[in-house]
């Protein structure tokens, strides 16, 4: 099953889409079209991880060396943005691209969980689009919060699949087209650390918990974007997730922005 | 233990601390925002973290941000359990601003408006965590931040940067630090951050943090505080003991 949570007629709903139908219908019964709703991230996050090099071809494009355990970040829950939803591309910034990532959301909590039960902790899956802007990358807690935990700069969506649906998630295509040209692809099974090596990492210091979700890292592919683009990021069983870059609305670049202010300069 | 609406030997001045109602927040993982720190925001922490981090060509341009996630918030006057594979930890008091108000792009002269009051966390971390990379298993094993006792409401403290925050082990007093000190003191913070980031109401920032302390062990008693404000304790156990 296909979980949503849109905005439709005044309010918010949890829906179950029909994608072949291009219709949802929401817990109360109606049923809508696909373009008459906003799509909303699909779970409210709680810790969210992030996964950087987790691909050794985009390691090595990136000219990393492939790490010997997890890269792992964090991200706030003010970086998410739902399907159909815009990203904006600061003035200045040339090196914004995207990251087309396999999302894990936890359906059952829990602590020291071994990779032969791993799959038995997650709900399901979503597509996650972890877009870095290069220009904002220190050396300090790498990649920073700067790069990383911008508002509205994670799309997320469109559903939540049920694991059930998608199976052990071990061979998923991944393709993001921007304009409708393709950029970037690749295929789960090339991840460094796979969904059950990453569970059973992270329980095995901390707790994990319902609605925890891991973002397990994205593919060789780096293509810079401008405002105006149309970013689409797929991955198969899941789902195609759309986003457009914005420009940043003119009163964010007025005297009382502190990055604008000079603020940033140190 | 400590209860957590206890009366405080330190309290003095302004009649600090918890209305019963907000501490109530602050029991573990009742709390529902999200909780950001800023490392390396004093002089002798950037030149400590340029000499631990070989990767670094220069000093810190942008804060440097990291997330406690919600494993390890913990009340006060509780135990932080280590695993069997830790001997010791590293902690740092921290002064907490929590937010009242949704708080984006904010300016300085301004950034304090959206103060809904200030609270003591312990940041504790595995010894030699670096900085290069972000410090995930080394910040954020469950338990890893005491946070408490209560808020002191934003009129209570008039000047937050003066305040001297204190790092206690054991009793003694070993790192102190004040905001007006740091780098980027309280509303600057705030407002660079809240360039790119919104800080929502309910989500706490860590914006005065002493530099580590000395390694607190299994039966060390940790406390972060501000004098006549309030006081957070943490005991330092191992989770081999708690089950027996």
């Amino acid at each position: 099953m296909k979980r949503a949570r849109v905005a439709y007629a005044g309010a918010v709903h949890h829906a179950v889409a029909d994608e072949a139908a291009q219709m949802l219908r929401l817990a109360d019964g109606r049923e809508v079209p696909f373009d008459a709703v906003v799509w909303l991230p699909p779970v409210s996050p709680r810790t969210v991880f992030a996964l950087a090099l987790n691909y050794a071809d985009h390691a090595q494009e990136l000219a990393f060396k492939a790490p010997d355990k997890p890269l792992v970040f964090l991200k706030g829950a003010n970086s998410f943005v739902g399907h159909g939803g815009q990203s904006v591309c600061p003035d200045g910034v040339e090196q914004m691209h995207f990251e087309c990532e396999l999302a894990v959301v936890i359906g059952r909590g829990g602590r020291r969980i071994a990779c032969a039960h791993a799959y038995d902790h997650v709900a399901g899956y979503t597509v996650v689009n972890d877009y870095a802007l290069r220009e904002y990358l220190e050396d300090y807690y790498r990649p920073n919060l700067k790069v990383k935990n911008r508002d509205l700069c994670t799309p997320m969506g469109p559903w939540l699949v049920d694991a059930e649906d998608v199976g052990v998630p071990d061979s998923l295509g991944i393709c993001t087209t921007v304009n409708g040209e393709v950029v970037q692809q690749g295929n789960t099974r090339d991840m460094i650390f796979d969904v059950p090596a990453l569970i059973e990492y992270l329980s095995g210091f901390m707790t994990l918990s319902p609605g925890d979700m891991i973002l397990t890292g994205t593919p060789k592919g780096v293509r810079y974007l401008r405002p105006g683009d149309e970013v689409v990021t797929s991955i198969d069983k899941v789902g195609s997730l759309v986003n457009t870059i914005i420009r940043p609305p003119a009163a964010a670049g007025d005297a009382r922005r502190p990055e604008a202010a000079g603020a940033g300069a140190r | 233990m400590t209860d957590i609406n206890a009366s405080h030997d330190h309290a003095r001045g302004p009649e600090p601390v918890v209305p019963f109602a907000l501490a109530g927040m602050f029991r573990g993982a009742s709390m529902s925002g999200e909780v950001y720190g800023v490392a390396l925001n004093n002089t002798v922490d950037v030149r400590n973290g340029m000499i631990a981090n070989d990767r670094a060509k220069a000093a810190p341009n942008a804060p440097v941000m990291f997330i406690k996630p919600r494993n390890t918030y913990l009340a006060h006057g509780s135990q932080v359990l280590l695993s069997p594979e830790l001997d010791a930890v590293e902690p740092c008091a921290a002064l907490g601003v929590v937010f009242g108000r949704d708080t984006a792009r904010v300016a300085p002269s301004h950034a304090l408006e959206h103060v809904l009051g200030y609270t003591l966390a312990i940041d504790i971390s595995e010894p030699g965590a670096g900085y290069f990379r972000p410090p995930i298993r080394e910040k954020c094993r469950d338990g890893f931040l005491p946070i408490g006792p209560g808020i002191l409401p934003r009129h209570a403290l008039e000047d937050p940067d003066a305040a001297l925050l204190r790092l206690e082990v054991d009793g003694e007093t070993v790192a102190s630090v004040r905001g007006k000190d740091q780098i980027r003191p309280i509303a600057e913070l705030i407002a660079e951050v809240s360039a790119y980031m919104t800080f929502s109401a309910g989500d706490m920032l860590l914006a005065v943090l002493t530099s580590p302390g000395p390694l607190a062990r299994p039966g060390s008693r940790v406390a972060a505080v501000v004098d006549g404000i309030g006081r957070l304790e943490c005991v330092i156990g191992r989770e081999a003991e708690a089950l027996s």
